[in-house]
This record gives structure tokens, sequence and C-alpha cells, in this order.
């Protein structure tokens, strides 16, 4: 009914008066709503159902077309006997006139730097108290209706709790978990799963995945070198443990954004920065190090620009953008707030290790300092830096010192910064690293012609094995970013091109959005998740949506543009934005999806919809979607009994065939140590991921390469992904052990009880007739579970989240 | 489609699954779009696809030689040069020049490299090149590129993806995208790796935000030549077969339940992946080359037993229908020791690149195969030396300015020269060629405009040229 209401007053509108001097909305209007009205009629608060910032909503106030008979007017200027505001100045006489003005003109919102672009309106909240399962449903029930198709049944029990617990947890269910939901008949059962869904720790896990294909994660540097991040994992621990916490998302923004900006910053709240520490280091040797800088500063507002607004900002990098109101110089007013910052490496102590470390450091300095004299390294240290600084100052006298800088400057963060610093006001982590250069980096230019070649191999040796004694506790570090204190001025960059400096910019909030006063990145992160801006809650909940449903609401998760999809329910799309602004609970987000009947119905395709909705834009079922590359693996690993289901820790390098490594720089394997013991077993999320000479398994089916942004993965369908379930080793030994499993421990003995054990673990239900009797003579001819087990880890069900 | 009608079709896989191999289902996704539900694209991504005008060649094999091989001891002479030899340039050639490691003040070194013209056409080629001067003839040789990036794997990703950005598809994820691939039973998109490791590694050959369908597979050295090819221990053949019957009788029970049609894609992929596991093995076996084939490729001799092997198999790739072929040698990065670094790599690649030209043209299927030969960039004229007390570990760094290429076969002009330089090798003086605009020729040979081959990502058109490329008439037959 609602929804009819909306349209109708659309219709109803006026067509535009367009005048010589008539008011632009945000530049004129919005600026005076929200100083004098917003704070009682604005997104938050609505006194008398007035709200002044949405298009329709406002219409109960104004007259488009007509100011004398608009009650906006009346009210501003006393003529009904009472005052708006009733506290604080009355509007000035310009401003009452520029209202006048714009409502005569038609009152549209929108002003022409908008373009009318739908995602950058404000969320509208529909009226009315909430059920929210319930009224998920009502937006698609009432589309379907005036579409005149039908929603689908229900997916049986056993589909829909696979479905659930593959959405939440990245895990298939256990035949003990299906069983109880089979067998719970309280009208509450399926709530009371998906809440123990919820709370499980193995949440996290799957949730950071999505995230961390924003954050476009890596355990490698990339380019040349690509030199492992050996902490790059304490971040994702960040991610994981924010996400069972079911931090608010505004708070989650926050602390990626500008965690190491709050007051008081706590060591997590830096890891959390780590978000941006996800791009990409050119170490080659030759590159021109403002280059590479610049090339970092673009990738962060790129996927800043992604992630948070769902716009396309990169295209401004060069130019306006084409379609969207973003100027080029918004892209380096983002820009600005990024550079800025610098990448700082921290201590970052995960629990349980700081005591130890603290107790033993005093010791381990102790031998530190006495190795380093025994070798002189401070004075030899000390020459070294005066003549890297000389060759630094005076490039081209001598071509070994100059290659030495080159490579020192590529190979060491903030190489300059650091070696210029009197020794004196480095940090002693600073020193450290400086030491461990100079000692491990550059020491054959030094020592040309000197006899100290050996014995600095033996300080390598002998450092090496104090660093390695098991009585030295180690802190955990983390990639986080901090300001800057050199505060770095920004210049457009023309055409793009860092070599090209246009005009000046400070840190800005985008033109296009409603302005705000931001110049730290604190600042921009509250802007972000304030009621002013439309974008991340919409972007948000409806990447939420697509790992629900297979598929955004804005079927282009990564573009709300003009060039990206139209909300297929954009009224759903803003009644779950504006939900989701209430509490920013993704939990509480997830929940509500899981539980509406659109979610649960059953995803069988219909004949009826093949020519009327093929795409299943309606939602007049579910969607049948292939799970991504790293449960594929997962679900494996748990149905055969390997998984190891440890959470959090550092990156695993479980065995890879011979060669794949050997592909990148060098073409050396020295950088993929297979992990010992059980740790091949652990889930695909913590698989090390090498940049240029990434795991095959998770390349073959469509881990996205971790070079950018990607909201959204795309799903294919090729040979290679059949023969990595049919012939990979791991594959193979998942079907061994499944066949052991469903051996030792199905109910009975029989054929049929151990098959129906074995679907129950592959697919979480019970084998029909006729696949039983399509195994039975299977297994008449091959005697073999291993067999049947590999049969089912290879079904298009098994990889399938029905 | 009536759901009765659809199960109708469905229940019909009983005829079909008598029958042997994978016939089932092609029949069955025949039948289907003999009743128009379903198009070939929609299960096989990798279809053959028309060319947008008629194509000059169907397949490209890329010789990617990883590091920028120098042009000038190799494909453009400069005798000038030996009056600059040990003094630096002058300042108004290298104003604003930004160089990898040296100075623009660096000493000019002059090639130590006799050059003499090859072929009835009488192009000038390195005597380190006896081989390839003598298919001087078949070749078009290019001395006029150029490009933007002068460190490695900018360069790299600047000739594969048409940008210096990573994330983009490549020039062999979109010509598979573009033609799909003649054939069914082997990747449209192979890469070849020889030599050592590159520095762009995957993003080489990446399909970006293209389907990871059109991604360049890696044929390997070691093991399987295609990953996961041969089946685990104890599985013969017939067992593979027989599981694979069932799989595909379980997921057509399924697919008769759920109607989703992706599954007939699915159990396509296993079909395609079985007759690759019969392909790849085939592929790889040279039992019935001749022996003057073998020992032309040197697949036997070293040092070049590993490129030659390689080339032999790109040529035996593009007659299975294989789209792209893209092999990678590595390294010509020379930056010290250049003149013996430079003829090892000679020696490895010269006899098996020409024998590869040689042997497509005896086959017949040098016309419809276009051959391209190059680095992400070339040489500078002047010289790098880290050592200075020792004048043969000279090299020369990165340049980007001026540097050679060939090409040959596919419709393009045989036994030609295009561009020159200075006499310094310094600057293009005629015909500038750059990245982009070889990448929109290598496209229009095979039949598509560069600026129509897009895909629509992030809200943009993308194209392998990005917003540059222009067709070089003058490369063309």
């Amino acid at each position: 009914m609602r929804l009819f209401f909306l349209a109708g007053c659309c219709v109803l509108l006026p067509a535009a008066v367009a005048g010589a001097a008539t008011p632009d909305y945000t530049r004129d209007i919005q600026p005076v709503l929200k100083k004098h009205c917003y704070a009682c009629h604005g997104p938050q608060v609505q006194m008398k159902s007035l709200r002044l910032d949405d298009p329709q909503a406002a219409m109960r106030a104004i007259q488009p077309g007509d100011s004398a008979h608009s009650r906006l007017i009346d009210m501003v200027t006393g003529k009904s006997g009472k005052f708006m505001p009733p506290a604080g100045p009355h509007l000035a006489d310009s401003e009452i006139a520029a209202l006048r003005a714009w409502i005569d003109a038609g009152a549209k919102f929108g002003g022409a730097s908008q373009m009318g672009l739908w995602s950058l309106q404000p969320i509208r909240r529909p009226p009315g108290p909430h059920d929210a399962a319930h009224d998920i449903d009502q937006f698609i029930l009432a589309r379907l209706k005036a579409e005149g198709i039908k929603p689908s049944p229900p997916a049986d029990r056993a589909t829909l709790i696979r479905r659930v617990t593959l959405d939440l947890t990245g895990l298939p269910p256990t035949p003990r978990e299906v069983q109880e939901f089979l067998d719970d008949k309280r009208p509450d059962a399926y709530p009371r799963v998906v809440d123990r869904l919820l709370a499980s720790p193995h949440y996290g896990e799957k949730w950071a995945r999505y995230w961390l294909d924003l954050a476009h994660y890596a355990d490698s540097d990339g380019y040349e070198k690509d030199l492992e991040r050996e902490w790059a994992w304490r971040y994702r621990q960040w991610v994981i443990d924010a996400l069972n916490r079911d931090m608010a998302y505004d708070e989650f923004t926050i602390e990626q954004i500008a965690g190491d900006e709050l007051p008081n910053a706590t060591v997590e709240q830096k890891v959390a920065t780590g978000f941006f520490r996800q791009t990409l280091t050119n170490r080659e040797a030759g590159v021109d190090q403002r280059e590479t800088h610049f090339e970092q500063l673009v990738d962060r507002t790129d996927t800043f620009g992604t992630v948070w607004l769902g716009l396309t900002v990169r295209c401004a990098q060069c130019h306006d953008h084409k379609y969207d109101p973003i100027k080029q110089k918004d892209f380096y007013q983002i820009l600005a707030y990024f550079n800025r910052a610098m990448e700082a490496n921290i201590d970052a102590p995960l629990t349980g290790e700081l005591e130890p470390y603290l107790h033993a450091k005093p010791e381990y300095d102790r031998k530190y300092e006495e190795l380093l004299k025994e070798y002189n390294v401070p004075e030899l240290q000390t020459v070294w830096e005066a003549r890297m600084v000389g060759a630094m100052n005076n490039p081209g006298k001598d071509l070994d010192w100059d290659f030495s800088c080159t490579s020192f400057r590529a190979m060491f963060d903030q190489a300059e910064r650091t070696i210029r610093k009197p020794a004196a006001e480095r940090t002693e982590r600073e020193q450290r690293a400086l030491t461990n250069y100079f000692i491990r980096g550059s020491f054959p230019v030094l020592i040309k012609g000197t006899n100290l070649g050996p014995k600095m191999k033996e300080l390598r040796t002998k450092l090496d094995a104090l660093n390695n004694a098991k009585s030295v506790p180690h802190l955990t570090q983390a990639y986080a970013i901090a300001d800057d204190p050199l505060q770095q001025v920004t210049h457009i960059a023309l055409r793009g091109d860092y070599k090209n400096e246009g005009p000046e910019v400070e840190p800005g909030t985008p033109s296009f959005l409603p302005p705000a006063h931001a110049t730290t990145r604190l600042e921009l992160a509250k802007w972000l998740v304030s009621p002013e801006n439309p974008l991340v809650a919409r972007v948000e909940v409806n990447r939420l949506w697509q790992e629900m449903f297979g598929r955004g609401i804005v079927t282009t998760s990564e573009d709300f543009g003009t060039q990206g999809d139209k909300p297929s329910h954009p009224e759903l799309l803003d009644y779950l934005a504006s939900e989701f602004r209430e509490h920013w609970s993704v939990k509480r987000m997830l929940r509500e999806i899981a539980l509406s009947s659109t979610y649960c119905q059953a995803s069988d395709a219909r004949p009826d919809l093949e020519t009327k909705d093929p795409a299943n834009m309606l939602l007049a079922r579910q969607s049948r979607v292939r799970l991504p590359a790293e449960l594929i693996r997962d679900e494996a690993l748990a149905a055969s009994g390997l998984l190891n289901d440890e959470i959090g820790g550092r990156s695993v390098k479980p065995p890879q065939p011979a060669g794949v490594a050997e592909l990148g720089y060098g073409r050396t394997n020295t950088k993929y140590a297979e992990s010992p013991g059980k740790l091949k077993y652990r889930r695909g999320l913590y698989i090390h991921y090498q940049r240029t000479t990434p795991y095959p398994f998770l390349v073959n089916f469509d881990e996205p390469d971790s070079d950018m942004a990607c909201p959204r993965r795309r799903m294919s369908n090729t040979p290679l992904q059949s023969l990595n379930l049919l012939n990979d080793p791991v594959f193979f030994e998942a079907a061994g052990a499944l066949a052991k499993r469903v051996q030792e421990q199905a109910p009975g003995t029989s054929f049929n009880d151990r098959l129906s054990y074995a679907f129950e673990l592959c697919l979480g239900r019970k084998p029909t007739a006729h696949e039983k009797d399509r195994l039975a003579t299977y297994f008449d001819k091959q005697q073999d579970w291993t067999g049947i087990s590999r049969v089912l880890l290879n079904l298009d069900e098994f990889i399938t989240r029905e | 489609m009536e759901l009765e009608q659809y199960r109708n079709i469905l229940s019909r896989r009983n005829f079909f699954r008598d029958c042997a191999g994978g016939i089932g289902i092609a029949a069955l996704a025949k039948l289907l779009e003999a009743d128009g539900y379903a198009a070939t694209a929609s299960t096989n991504p990798l279809a053959p696809k028309p060319p947008m005008f008629p194509a000059k060649a169907k397949n490209v094999i890329f010789m990617f030689m990883e590091g920028g091989p120098s042009q000038l001891d190799l494909f453009d002479p400069k005798p000038e040069l030996t009056k600059w030899d040990g003094k630096p340039l002058p300042a108004s050639l290298t104003k604003d020049l930004q160089l990898a490691f040296i100075k623009p003040t660096a000493a000019v070194m002059a090639s130590q490299r006799q050059f003499a013209p090859r072929g009835q056409c009488g192009m000038e080629i390195s005597d380190y090149l006896p081989h390839l001067s003598g298919v001087a003839d078949d070749i078009c040789l290019i001395r006029s590129m150029h490009t933007d990036a002068f460190n490695h794997h900018p360069g790299q990703l600047l000739l594969f993806s048409g940008t210096t950005q990573v994330g983009r598809p490549t020039m062999g994820a979109w010509v598979t995208y573009g033609l799909g691939s003649e054939s069914q039973n082997l990747p449209g998109f192979v890469v070849l790796a020889s030599g050592a490791g590159t520095s762009g590694g995957a993003s080489n050959y990446s399909s970006g935000f293209l389907p990871s369908t059109y991604q360049g597979t890696i044929l390997r050295n070691t093991g399987d030549p295609i990953l996961y090819l041969s089946n685990p221990p104890g599985i013969t053949r017939e067992r593979q077969r027989t599981d694979l019957d069932a799989m595909r009788d379980l997921n057509e029970l399924h697919m008769e339940q759920k109607g989703d049609r992706e599954i007939a894609a699915r159990i396509n992929s296993y079909e395609l992946a079985f007759r690759m596991q019969m392909a790849g093995p085939e592929l790889t076996d040279f039992s019935k080359e001749s022996p003057e084939t073998l020992e032309m490729y040197g697949v036997n001799k070293e040092p070049m037993k590993q490129f030659g092997t390689n080339c032999l198999l790109a040529r035996r790739m593009v007659e299975r229908g294989v789209r792209f072929v893209m092999m990678m040698h590595a390294s010509w990065d020379d930056h010290t020791e250049l003149t013996k670094k430079l003829k090892q790599n000679c020696d490895i690649t010269d006899q098996p690149t020409a024998a590869l030209i040689k042997d497509l043209k005896q086959r017949g299927l040098l016309d419809s195969t276009l051959v391209v030969w190059g680095g992400e960039f070339g040489r500078t004229p002047m010289s790098e030396i880290r050592k200075p007390e020792d004048a043969a570990s000279a090299g020369r760094d990165h340049h980007p300015v001026a540097y050679s290429m060939w090409m040959a076969g596919g419709g393009v002009k045989a036994g030609t020269v295009v561009g020159k330089t200075d006499d310094l090798c310094f600057h293009i003086t005629e015909d500038p060629i750059h990245v982009h605009d070889l990448q929109a020729t290598i496209l229009n040979r095979l039949g598509m405009e560069h600026t129509r081959l897009t895909y629509q990502y992030m809200g943009r058109d993308f194209r392998l040229t990005d917003l540059e490329g222009k067709v070089v008439e003058k490369l063309l037959a």
C-alpha cells in the first residue's frame, strides 16, 4: 500500500519551472535546511513526522511551484503565528528568499552537481513499526505480486540448514546438526540455528574473507620482488575478531581508516589501519620512489572509494568522472588524507606475549649489543651511513654507492628518512632495522678489498642463533599507518601523471555529498558514517545481501554510479540501509535476512521464471551459488574429517605442485616453505597468498588476484577446475579420509548406512532412491569407498550452496 | 518451457548414457539448443566466436623476451656510436631523461657486434643471430618501438595489459575472450616459460577482471604439463571414466530436480577435462615428430633444449587450435656482462626461434599464425658499469625511448624494416610505434577492432589499448 502511495506522490509533482536564478539545492538550500531544520526534521529525528532531507517526505510542508501555500515558508516566516525554529535565530531574509525561489521553481531536490544520481539521495526510511524479517518479505512479495509471479515454497529443512550454515560460517553442517534440526519441532527451531551460527567463531572466518577481498589482502608485496609480508596476517586476525565480536560497522569503519588517530588509540585500533597496508610495494631496484608512492596513494584512494562509497572514484584520477559527479579535485582531496599518512610497522603483541618478552628483553639486548660491539658494528655502521648519505647528496660520483642507495631506497621502508635521522633520534625499532639492513644487505660495498667478509658472515650466523633461540620471545608485529609528521602537500596530478603537478588541494570530502568539515582521517571516517552520508549503509547492506543471495539488490555492488545497475528493489535497499544505520550491527542484519521467507525459499529453477525473470532479480526463488574457492576446500576437508579448525594466526603454506613457486621472480621456491603437520589442513582463508605465484587451487576457483578491491567475485566454470577437484592430491586425500570415516563412523555397516552417512557428510542430506541405485551399481563393480567419496566430492551439488 | 517438456528432454539422457565417453551430455546440450533453450556459449565460454571482420591470422605466438633485449647489439646497427664510445651523450639528447640505474651522463658504449645485410631483403641483423638471419625475409622488423615504463614490472604490465596498473586483463585473455578457442581439448590461452622467472609473474597472463576462463594456463616443464592433468595414483583411465560416469549421472539426476543449466555446464567441464587428459600428453609427446624436426628445434641439444621444446610445443598447439601461445624467456636484463650474457641467450633462443618460423612456414601455418618477438623495453646506448675495474663487466640500462621488436606471419609485411632511430639509437626518427599501437595491430590481424573489443567493469568499458592505440598500416601485408 505504502509503495503505491509514494509512487503516487511522484506523479503529482509538477514539472519543474526553470528560473533564471534558480537556487541550487546542494549549494543554496540544503545548507539552510541543515543549519536550521534538520535537528528536529532531519535524518535522525522527525518531529511531527516531518522530514526535510527527503524529497518525498518533505512534500508535506512544501507545495512545489507555490511558496505562498507552502507550510515551510509559513513556519519560517512566522506567518502562522509560530516561528520555526522555535529556539535559536530565525532564518535570514536572504535564506527565506532562497527557499521561496527554490519552491517556486519546483522544489527540485538534488542540484546540478548531483545529477539526480539515485545513490546520493538521502535514505528514505519507510514509516511505521517494523518486524524486519517480515518487512523484507513484504517488499519482495509486493514486487512479485505486481509482476504476477508467485514465490517459491520453502526449501526443505536439510537444504535450508546446509544453506544457512555455509552462508554464515562457510562450513557444512555436521550430520548431527542436520538431524537435530530435522527433529526439532519447536516453532523457533530455525531462528535457534541462525543464532547458534552467528555465535560460532567460524562466523568471523567466513565473513572475514569477503572483507579481505575488499581490502585486497595478500601475504606478499607484489611486483617483481614480491617479498613475503610476514605479519600481514595480524590484520586478518583483527578482522576475524572484530566480526566475531560484531563490532558496529561505524566503529569498524572508523578504526580501519583512522584507528591510529583515535584518542589513546589501542594497539588493536592501530592494527585495524592495516586495511591500507594491503597496497602493493614495488621493490624493483630502479623504481622511481615518487612514482611508487603515488601509485600507492592512488590505490588507497580507489580502495576507499570502492569499499565505502561504492563509486569508481579512480576514474577521476586523470579527469573529472565522465558519468558520475566526481571531480578530479574530489579524487585528490581524498588522496590528500592518505598523503598525510605514512606506513608504520608496529609491535602488536597477542595476548600473553608481552610479559615474557619484557622479561627477557634486557638479557637479549645485552647479548645483542655485545655481539655488535665484538664485530665493530657501531663504528662500521657509522662509516657506512656517512657514505650512504654522502652518495645520496652527491649522486654520480661513485657507481657502487649509487647502486647501493638505489637498492636501499627500494628495499628499506622510509630509507632516506631513517638514515638521515641522527642515530640518537631514531627509535629502537628504526635503529635495529637499519643495523639489520647494514649487516645483511649492504655490507659488500663497504668491505670490498678488506677481509671483513668472513667476519660478517660469522656475525650473521651468531645473530641468527641469538634470534632463533627458544629463550627469546618475540612480539607479533603489524603493518599499520600513522600520521606523517611531515604533512605532505598534495597536488592534483594533471592527466593523472604524478610528474605533472596541478593546483594544490587540501584534504576534503567529495563535493557531490553534503559538505563536512573533515581535515583528518578520523574526521573523514566519522563523516562517512554520519547520517548525512547515504552511501556507506546502502553499499554495505547491499554487499551483505549479495553474500546471502548470490547477487546484490544492486547487481554491480562495486558501482553505485550512473553506469552501475539500478537497485532491483530500491525501497527494500533503503529500508535495510536505514535499519542498518540504527544499530550498525552486521550480525543483526544478517539475522534479519536469514530469517526472511525470501531467504528460506527453495532454489529450484522454475519454468515460468525462465522467461519472466531468468536472472532471478525478483527473487521468486533463492539462487544456487557456486561456493567460493576457499569454501570448496574447507568443505572437502570438513566432510572428510581432515579439517584443522583452529581459528586465526599465521598464514599457512599447504603443499603445492613443484614448479608453481618457481614461476616467480628469480625462479626460486624459497618463498614457499611448506607448513608442517596439521597446518596444511587449515581453512582456505589462511592459505598464504603470494601475489605473483598464488596457490593454484585458489586461482582456479576465481579467488581475486588481490591487486585491487574486489567487491564481487566472478564465478567461472572451467575444465581446469574439474581437473583440480578430480586429481589434486588434496582432494584425493580427502576422498580417502572420507572413505575411512564413512566405514568407521557410519551408524551401520551396510552399504546403505554408509552411503547415507557419506551423503550427510558431503551434502547434508540422505541419498534418493535413484542415487542409491546408481551408486550401488558403481559399488558392485568397484568395491571402493574412496571411489564413492571421490564421486561425491566432485558433484556440482557439493560445490554449490543450494 | 513447461516442466514436463524439460523433464522429457532430460529423461532422454538414458539414451545417450549408453553411448561412450562424453557424448551423452554433448548431445543433451545439442538437444537443449535445438529446442531453443541453451546457447553454446552458456555451456562453453571458450566456444569459437567469429571475428569482427575477416582475419589475417587465427593464432598468436607471442615470444616474450623478458628483461629487455639489447636492440643495439641485435637489430639496430649504429656504427656512429664508435665515435662516441667512452664519452657522455650531448646534454640536449638526454634532457629530462629518467633511467632506472644510470645517470643520463653515463658514457656511451659502442656495440661489439658485427652487422650485415641478411636475406633477399637485406635487413641488417647481428652476428649473434645467425639462424634468425636465415629467415630475415619472413620477418617484419620494427626498430621504432617505444613504451612509457622504464622498470620491468610496469613495462610488462603495459605491454600485456595496456596500462602500468595491476589488475587488468592481459593480451592473451582479451584475444580468447574475443575469439574463443578452436581447440576444445586444450585451453585457449597457454603459457610456456623458460629460463628464470619473470618480474611480472602471473600478472602477465592474468585474466584480470575478465572471467578466469580466459586466464593463461601454464604448460609446465616439471610434472604434469597442465596442473593436475594426471589421475591420482592408482586411478586408471578406465577407472577415471567409470568415476566420471557416476558423477555425470548423479549430476544429471540433480539437474532434473533443480533445473539449473549451470549443472549442464559443469558436466561439460568435466568431459572437457577428461578429453584434456588425453590431449595434454598427446601434445607433449614428440614421438611422431621426425628426427629432422627435433634437430631443427634443438629439442635434445643444450643449451637450447628447454626453449626448443617450448618452440615445438608452440607449433603443435597452433596446429591443435590453441588461440594464444605466450612464450616467456627470462632474462635479457643485461645490466652487467652484456657480451657474455647476450651470447648465452642468443645461443639458447636463436636456432629454435628460426626453426619455429621455418616449420610454421613449411606446414602452411605461418600465414594464419602471427608471431611476435620482443621485450618490455630495449637498452641504452650508454654503458652501465658496476665494476669499473673490469671492462668486460659493462652492461646497458633499460631504454624505453626506442627499441626493436619483430613480427612474422599472419598478415604482416615480411622482409621489411619499419621505423628508424637516430645515429645513437637514442630517439626514434621515423614511424614511432607505441606499445598500444602494437596491441591494436595484433588485434587487427586477428580480425578485431581494438576500440570495440571491450568489457564493462566498474562502470566503464575497458579495453586492451586503454584509451590509445592505432593500427600501424606500414606493418600490414
